[in-house]
């Protein structure tokens, strides 16, 4: 019997008389009670809705009159313009801004990490500032700053890059500019705070050996920094890869989704499809398991692609 | 002499530090001018503060969104600290294999993205709402009780108790401790850099929540500050000056927090990777 159970549960092995019960079995009981609570949470709450979720990606109809239709809402995923849109700008979110900001992050900590460098408190500091402004705040901000007439434009024009103000807001392709840089801007300084953590672990001797054998920075950087930093670059890249999946509130108050669908994103689609247009919540539900499936895959082939370097 | 890398470096720092910074000081700037001198890009501090808060407030309810916020928050994030380090507790210090399994399956819930569960949340509220309204659609308790526990926090804490001397529990057995009182005499107390990160993440997430509110609070009085901030930003003729006031304080509670815990903030960050 006392096999099953580990070391963690004390020594005593013997019989309570009261109840009966070995205190290992006793022990394993109370175990289940603290964890209890938080198990029927989730359930309720993750597991439970994710099943509704499945029953209701087989059904058709709207608001509460549904009934099963097979998987004719799957077939509608493949035909359906504005899904093919909402996927198409997701993943154009996700290949520019994930690895600039992956980049942008660890080139700024491993100037920071320089032990001679004045100032790093205060850069860390504002680097990192972002991270405090809720995602809405900070998205009706950007909206205004790049307004057609805001200070963006303003200060580009002042500086004669420009002539013309540029559109970042109505036009299709500067809107997924603005979205980009939006999040670069709130981002970066989170992801740049786990590098320089990680980087303070590196064994400086290593990079005083590569010194002497006449390794450049960029060298350094390739051969030393990246490799050591794999994990955490792996930790970063897949939660900034859910993050950019779920993408809403900032598409929600920057652009709204537009100018027409240019922006849109699969969070947000499904919202529009279950709150704003005449509510379809099983296809919404259908749309809702792309995305799990995506994070799922996107989420190995990132394990993939970082466990075969090695 | 200074080497060009060096400066390279610095003006690389002061660019980047410089546009992390200047939404905010913008913010803050136009927090305290008129909205037409926002428009003609005035940098300077004005002195409009006192009246744009005193339109924002005619416009709406700021004072009672912040209630409902910080209801919100406080409620999330006291019941989360209890429910999640009890958890990460009893699943470490009771470890069996059985219980392993259990974790590793509450782990998954971290791949389900919010958006998807949207939708049936919402029909389990709206199917509460007839039995038990108090609990249904357009109620705070709805706000709170889908966000109390994260299979994230509860990682969290696990992670954490795996540094917590196991032989203090042993002690407090041979004093005559029961099994809840050694969590919350013992453990507790001396987790308490722990607990301040957690209450840090789960109080930001909180106050910060967007989509959740936004789609189960409907009637104006239930509010929480980011949906009147989306309702302001939203609006076809804006006033900027009210908007950035409004902006600035949703912004000030989690500023304060960051800056008065900020070292209990960047190691609540690194407990997730631990």
């Amino acid at each position: 019997m006392s096999s099953a159970v580990k070391p963690a549960l004390g020594k005593d092995s013997g019989v309570n008389v009261k109840t009966g019960m070995s205190s290992h079995k006793k022990m394993n009981l109370i175990g289940w009670l603290f964890v209890g609570l938080s198990v029927i949470l989730i359930i309720t709450f993750y597991f439970y809705p994710m099943f509704q979720a499945l029953l209701l990606s087989f059904k058709t109809g709207t608001g509460a009159n549904l009934e099963y239709t097979g998987l004719d809402n799957y077939k509608r995923l493949f035909i359906d313009k504005t899904f093919l849109t909402a996927v198409g700008n997701t993943f154009i979110y996700l290949i520019i801004q994930v690895p600039a900001m992956i980049l942008l992050g660890l080139f700024i900590s491993v100037l920071l990490n320089d032990s001679k460098l004045k100032f790093k408190g205060f850069f860390r500091t504002a680097i990192f500032l972002p991270c405090v402004t809720s995602l809405v705040a900070y998205s009706v901000v950007f909206k205004y700053l790049f307004a057609g007439d805001g200070i963006v434009n303003m200060a580009l024009m002042k500086l004669h890059l420009i002539t013309e103000p540029i559109q970042w807001i109505t036009d299709p392709f500067w809107a997924k500019v603005t979205i980009v840089i939006a999040i670069t801007w709130r981002w970066t300084g989170y992801n740049m705070i786990f590098y320089l953590s990680a980087l303070q672990n590196i064994d400086n001797s290593i990079y005083e050996a590569a010194r002497i054998d006449g390794a450049s920075s960029t060298r350094q950087f390739f051969s030393i920094t990246v490799p050591l930093l794999k994990p955490i670059i792996l930790f970063t890249s897949i939660t900034s890869t859910i993050g950019t999946l779920q993408l809403f509130d900032e598409v929600m108050n920057i652009t709204r989704g537009g100018p027409g669908n240019s922006t849109m994103t699969i969070s947000q689609y499904i919202y529009n499809l279950s709150f704003k247009y005449t509510a379809d919540f099983g296809y919404a539900a259908t749309v809702s398991y792309s995305i799990v499936i995506m994070i799922i895959v996107l989420s190995i082939i990132q394990f993939k692609v970082a466990g075969d370097r090695k | 002499m200074i080497k060009p890398r060096r400066i390279f470096t610095y003006a690389f720092l002061i660019g980047v530090s410089a546009i992390s910074i200047f939404p905010f000081l913008w913010m803050v700037v136009s927090a305290t001018n008129k909205s037409v001198d926002v428009t003609k890009g005035r940098l300077l501090p004005g002195s409009h503060l006192i009246e744009n808060i005193r339109n924002l407030t005619s416009q709406v309810d700021i004072v009672n969104a912040l209630m409902n916020s910080l209801k919100v928050s406080v409620v999330t994030t006291l019941l989360a600290l209890l429910i999640s380090s009890l958890a990460g507790y009893g699943f470490e210090v009771y470890r069996s294999r059985a219980k392993d399994i259990v974790f590793n399956i509450l782990l998954l819930s971290m791949m389900i993205p919010f958006a998807s569960l949207m939708v049936p949340l919402y029909r389990m509220f709206a199917s509460a709402s007839r039995s038990v309204p108090s609990i249904g659609i357009d109620t705070l308790t709805a706000v709170v009780l889908p966000t109390i526990t994260t299979a994230f926090l509860i990682f969290f804490f696990r992670q954490s108790t795996k540094m917590f001397p196991k032989d203090m529990l042993e002690a407090g057995r041979m004093d005559g401790l029961s099994e809840l009182g050694l969590f919350f005499r013992i453990y507790m107390p001396t987790m308490k850099t722990t607990y301040a990160a957690a209450a840090i993440i789960t109080f930001m997430a909180s106050w910060n929540n967007y989509m959740w509110p936004l789609v189960v609070l409907q009637s104006p009085e239930n509010q929480t500050v980011p949906l009147v901030i989306s309702n302001l930003g939203s609006s076809y003729a804006p006033d900027y000056g009210v908007i950035m006031s409004a902006i600035v304080i949703a912004t000030v509670p989690t500023a304060l927090v960051f800056f008065l815990m900020q070292k209990h903030f960047v190691a609540g960050m690194m407990g997730s990777v631990k």
